[in-house]
């Protein structure tokens, strides 16, 4: 019987709510706002009071996958990958740069944000990158 | 107070007569809850004070309600202020396929200072398994402002109902929520999924609460639109009649029919 609450970030927005992740012997059962954070002092949003039901979710992804005739089907990180930068590289080729959009995101650090927008306009050479908190 | 109850836990885990203390713990400057079952992490016991008393306190009993349900052949301490062991008095009287029982469970008290018991309008803020501290008197009621017009009554509560984003912070934080089925997460009692919320919503929990609520205030606390709940929960349950009834609720003689009907 080992009962844990780890103190860790939400997930989701910006805001950067702190919670403790409730566990009894590995197998997520609940969260709880800290009290002692400056930021949310206590309190959560809906999504944050349910951040612990997605990670261990038997419907929760764990592998890449690929449409291949129709289906969906399960493929390796370097095949998803390789498929995908040939096929972005074939549509600006064929279409120009402004044919692709980037979609930037909360739920990834500003750094990474950054990184997105610099392979948006320096490196494919298009403007067309938005935030999903704009939506 | 904390040095009594660390002592008290050591003999009850050194005795083996619990399989783990619910409490809480303190690392650097934050407080969450934590179930010991090592007698040197006692060293970080904390009551849940930071900066004033009880300013970091969590719903224990509904942890404890949570591991009795997985082990429920093993007995557990539990760490109460007066609310938190009226909060366990109705958790044990629940009808369940795995009751709460109360050979399974050590409840180690301590009582809380009048400011508190002040601030959180507590009749009784110390529990009767008191471990350490003197029993605090109750706090005196603070009469809240009535105009005495119910229909200005109902306005005023309509501005505050309608701050509501349905976040069910109030529900996930409450020590006394244990239904498998929740009454707030039925269409037919309060519609999903919609927006703005209605205040529906509310007025279904504070119906609810009418008998459970211990008035603790952690909903106040964990509700992020500033509503206040504790007192909602008592108009709905003076209104409904029930209050007296209700385990920790305020005992209010009643006045003028005016103010009882207002809820003041």
């Amino acid at each position: 019987m080992e009962y844990k609450a780890t103190l860790t970030t939400c997930p989701y927005c910006g805001c950067g709510c702190s919670f403790y992740l409730e566990s009894v012997d590995g197998r997520l059962i609940g969260t709880l706002p800290s009290k002692t954070s400056p930021v949310n002092q206590g309190r959560l949003c809906v999504k944050g009071w349910n951040a612990h039901e997605f990670v261990q979710h038997p419907k929760r992804l764990t592998q890449p996958l690929l449409r291949k005739n129709g289906e969906l089907t399960e493929v390796s990180w370097d095949e998803a990958l390789d498929y995908t930068a040939r096929r972005l590289q074939e549509i600006k080729e064929s279409g120009g740069p402004d044919a692709l959009a980037f979609l930037a995101s909360a739920k990834i650090t500003n750094e990474e944000n950054y990184l997105l927008q610099k392979l948006a306009r320096a490196g494919v050479g298009t403007n067309n990158i938005d935030h999903c908190a704009r939506l | 107070m904390k040095e009594i109850i660390k002592e008290k836990v050591k003999e009850l885990l050194a005795q083996g007569k619990i399989k783990g203390f619910v409490g809480l713990r303190r690392r650097g400057e934050n407080i969450g809850p934590h179930v010991f079952t090592d007698p040197e992490e006692l060293e970080e016991l904390s009551l849940g004070d930071r900066d004033r008393p009880g300013d970091a306190r969590y719903p224990l009993v509904g942890l404890l309600g949570a591991l009795s349900e997985r082990f429920p052949f093993e007995t557990f301490g539990i760490l109460v202020r007066g609310c938190d062991e009226r909060a366990l008095r109705v958790r044990m009287a629940d009808n369940r396929v795995t009751p709460l029982s109360p050979d399974r469970v050590v409840p180690v008290g301590f009582s809380c200072p009048p400011d508190l018991a002040q601030a959180c309008q507590c009749p009784k803020p110390w529990p009767d398994a008191l471990a350490a501290g003197e029993p605090t008197p109750g706090a005196t009621r603070v009469q809240e402002a009535v105009s005495g017009d119910l229909w200005e009554e109902m306005d005023q509560w309509s501005d505050i109902l309608n701050r509501c984003v349905k976040c069910f912070g109030c529900r996930d934080v409450c020590p006394v929520c244990s239904c498998r089925e929740c009454t707030v997460e039925q269409e037919a009692m309060v519609p999903q999924r919609e927006l703005p919320p209605a205040p529906s919503f509310l007025i279904t929990r504070a119906v609810h609460m009418v008998g459970r609520c211990v008035y603790c205030g952690l909903c106040e606390q964990a509700c992020p639109a500033d509503i206040p709940l504790k007192s909602l929960y008592r108009l709905v349950a003076r209104t409904l009649g029930q209050d007296l009834a209700a385990p920790g609720a305020i005992a209010v003689p009643r006045s003028t029919p005016a103010m009882s009907r207002s809820g003041g």
